[in-house]
């Protein structure tokens, strides 16, 4: 199997991540479509690394998934403070911060 | 070529002559109600220490040979940029001692005259101030040895004159034409500014000597330009034509201000800037030939006025635009004329300031009622006054041997000379002045008494008759003064210049034709005036009635000035509104509606933040691969 496939596919799950952010209203939905969008770049980053036989993509994809760890941590800490609050997870409620 | 010699000798103090009436000037302002019960003795004294100290001069002057009578003293550097120099030094020379003498003997008599003529005004003090401060100034402006610093005299002329005309401000008529005379001095000053801008660009310099030693390296049309601006000067200064509208109305101010400021001294300064200037004239035709023109017009136009003003100030006043228009017209000849017209300044300076201290002696005694047609018969309550007015009227009139006679037939011989239609012109102009004098005579001090009746006329004071007694003997002998004691031909020449040239009509015919032409004139008004003069103006025809209202000259500025400069500013204004406000505020208006439509994008949805995002991203990404390309 080509490398090109596994960009491919990177490709594809970054779309949905993408769209998963756009069209959901649930916080936690959007939030695991953002993690699939990350992992898509990570996914990316380790087939070209491949390719190029260099080992920096793998590196950044580490740094990635500590970055992703983090976002996760203090996410998930506001959306469950907006859920106390609110008793919804809806990302279209909390629309006061606005013109 | 001049010789300018150091000042040394009596010469070291020239400055002293400008000092005293300034040192008057600022005790009796400064010094406040202190100098109430003194000031106008310290006033007087001022002046006649200056007149004084010209003597002196003038006999230090005589002294010397004819080249080395070019004084100049440095008194200090005033501006000094780069090339352009300009500093605070006096000359003295024989032009400049002919007007110290005018203004400091004639000032002096006026000032010993108004110690009378204002004795019952609270504000005597204040007036003598004004008054010496005009003296300096106008010294200043015969004594500078640059443009610039007669520009300052100049403005500093018109500064005591625009005070001096308003000095009973408290009248509106006064303070209106002391506006009125500021304004129309500053289009003159214009002129004057803008030449004296010219002249420097030219020349590098704004020095007499240095401007005038290169006065034919210059090209024509720049010399004409040069001539035509400082003439636009001598017509605001001079009130000649078409900015002659001021001085009518400047009579608001006292009496003796009229006689020293509008009649002997300050009005002449238009005629001394054009002589003092003659190189400059010399070399273009142009400008001499406006000179002359602006000359005869306003020559005919004052003694057009003045023989139909009632009020007798006023009539003066018209007979003073006349007379300078001789002395422009005089100094638009050339050399041939320079000479002439400033013998006709000093004699004119000497009998108008007589004429003039002499109606404000009759407006003194018949209560300060200005109205010819309520005075008559008067030579018998004011014998002195009555007498000086004759002599001084005689001299105007040009009756052999008083002293106009002989500057008068001077300039109608240098006009003759010149172009005989301009030769015409001032005989005719020389008849119309013996109708308007004869008629202010005869309606003053002829005919029947139309006094009002509370009117009980008397001779003033001898501090106030003894000058025009003074004034009334130089109004016979000045003219043969100057003409055969003084020389003043030759004793001008070396500044001015001198040249005399064959007439085909002989002199003595000319001064003949002119005298009866005169003598007509005089006539004329003796038959219409000696036997009834109505107390009512009669309504007259058209041309005396353009003639009262002084050819309807205020309409006619207020029609071409007034109204368009009216109509332009509030153009300005409305462009001002709407315009450039419009721009400015139209400006804010649509950045203010931008942004409130543009804030709607913070709609507070996260997903469309989110879709900001990504079509942000997309873009940069799109961007790149197209920049990438090629």
């Amino acid at each position: 199997m080509s490398p090109s496939a596994y960009v491919v596919l990177a490709a594809i799950l970054f779309t949905l991540g993408s769209v998963g952010v756009l069209v959901r209203r649930n916080a936690i939905v959007m939030f695991m479509s953002v993690e699939m969008m990350l992992n898509a770049c990570n996914l990316a980053f380790v087939a070209f690394a491949r390719m190029n036989g260099n080992l920096d993509g793998q590196v950044v994809a580490f740094f990635v998934m500590v970055v992703a760890a983090a976002e996760v941590v203090v996410g998930l800490a506001i959306i469950v403070t907006i859920f106390r609050t609110r008793r919804s997870a809806s990302v279209d409620e909390p629309n006061l911060l606005k013109y | 070529m001049e010789v300018t010699t150091a000042a040394g000798g009596a010469f070291g103090y020239l400055w002293l002559l400008i000092g005293f009436p300034l040192a008057g000037a600022a005790i009796l302002l400064f010094g406040g109600k202190r100098t109430n019960r003194w000031g106008h003795y310290v006033g007087t004294l001022a002046v006649v220490a200056s007149a004084v100290y010209a003597v002196i001069l003038l006999l230090a002057l005589m002294g010397r040979s004819p080249e080395e009578r070019t004084v100049v003293q440095h008194i200090a550097e005033w501006i000094f940029i780069n090339k352009f120099s300009a500093s605070i030094a006096l000359q003295l020379d024989q032009l400049s001692i002919v007007f110290v003498l005018l203004i400091t003997i004639v000032g002096g008599l006026i000032h010993v005259y108004s110690i009378g003529y204002m004795k019952d005004d609270p504000d005597r003090r204040r007036f003598f101030g004004f008054l010496n401060l005009f003296v300096a100034a106008m010294l200043l402006l015969v004594l500078a040895d640059n443009y610039l610093l007669l520009y300052a005299g100049w403005e500093g002329v018109g500064l005591a004159s625009f005070l001096l005309i308003g000095f009973w401000q408290h009248k509106n008529s006064a303070a209106a034409a002391a506006k009125k005379a500021f304004v129309m001095n500053r289009i003159g000053d214009i002129g004057l500014s803008l030449g004296i801008m010219l002249i420097f660009v030219t020349f590098g310099s704004v020095t007499f000597s240095t401007v005038f030693d290169q006065a034919g390296e210059a090209g024509d049309t720049t010399m004409t330009w040069i001539g035509l601006l400082l003439l636009l000067a001598a017509c605001g200064k001079s009130a000649q034509f078409p900015l002659q509208a001021w001085l009518l109305d400047a009579m608001e101010g006292p009496t003796p201000v009229s006689a020293l400021i509008h009649a002997a001294t300050m009005v002449t300064a238009g005629v001394y800037l054009i002589v003092r200037s003659g190189p400059i004239f010399d070399q273009t035709i142009v400008a001499s030939t406006v000179v002359v023109i602006i000359g005869t017009i306003t020559m005919f136009l004052g003694a057009f006025i003045g023989s139909a003003k009632d009020e007798i100030k006023k009539a003066l006043a018209g007979s003073t635009m006349s007379q300078i228009g001789y002395m422009i017209l005089a100094a638009g000849l050339g050399p041939v004329g320079y000479v002439f017209a400033i013998f006709h300044l000093v004699t004119h300076g000497v009998f108008k300031a007589n004429l003039f201290l002499g109606a404000g002696s009759v407006m003194h005694g018949m209560k300060n009622r200005e109205n010819m047609r309520r005075y008559g018969a008067l030579r018998a309550a004011m014998i002195v006054t009555w007498l000086s007015f004759m002599a001084a009227t005689f001299a105007i009139m040009g009756i052999p041997p008083f002293s106009g006679f002989w500057s008068k037939d001077d300039i109608i011989h240098a006009a003759f000379e010149h172009n005989i239609i301009i030769g015409i012109c001032a005989v005719l102009a020389a008849g119309f002045t013996g109708f308007y004098m004869t008629r202010m005579l005869v309606m003053t001090f002829f005919g029947k008494a139309r006094w009002e009746d509370d009117q009980h006329p008397h001779e003033s004071p001898p501090v106030m008759t003894i000058p025009l007694i003074i004034l009334g003997i130089g109004s016979i002998f000045t003219g043969m003064a100057l003409l055969f004691w003084g020389n003043i031909e030759t004793w001008l020449e070396p500044v001015t210049g001198f040249e005399t040239r064959e007439l085909a009509i002989p002199a003595i015919v000319l001064e003949g034709v002119t005298l009866a032409v005169v003598l007509i004139g005089a006539a004329i008004a003796i038959t219409m005036y000696r036997r009834s003069v109505a107390v009512e103006a009669p309504k007259g025809n058209v041309l005396v009635r353009a003639a009262r209202n002084s050819m309807y000259d205020d309409a006619i500025n207020d029609t071409i000035a007034v109204r368009p400069t009216y109509w332009l500013s509030r153009s300005l204004v409305w462009a001002d509104r709407s315009v450039i406000d419009g721009i400015v505020g139209g400006s804010a208006a649509f950045v203010g509606g931008l942004s409130g439509r543009m804030r709607r994008l913070q709609s507070g949805f996260a997903r469309s933040y989110a879709l900001a995002m990504l079509g942000g991203a997309i873009l940069v990404v799109v961007v790149m691969l197209l920049v990438r390309l090629p």
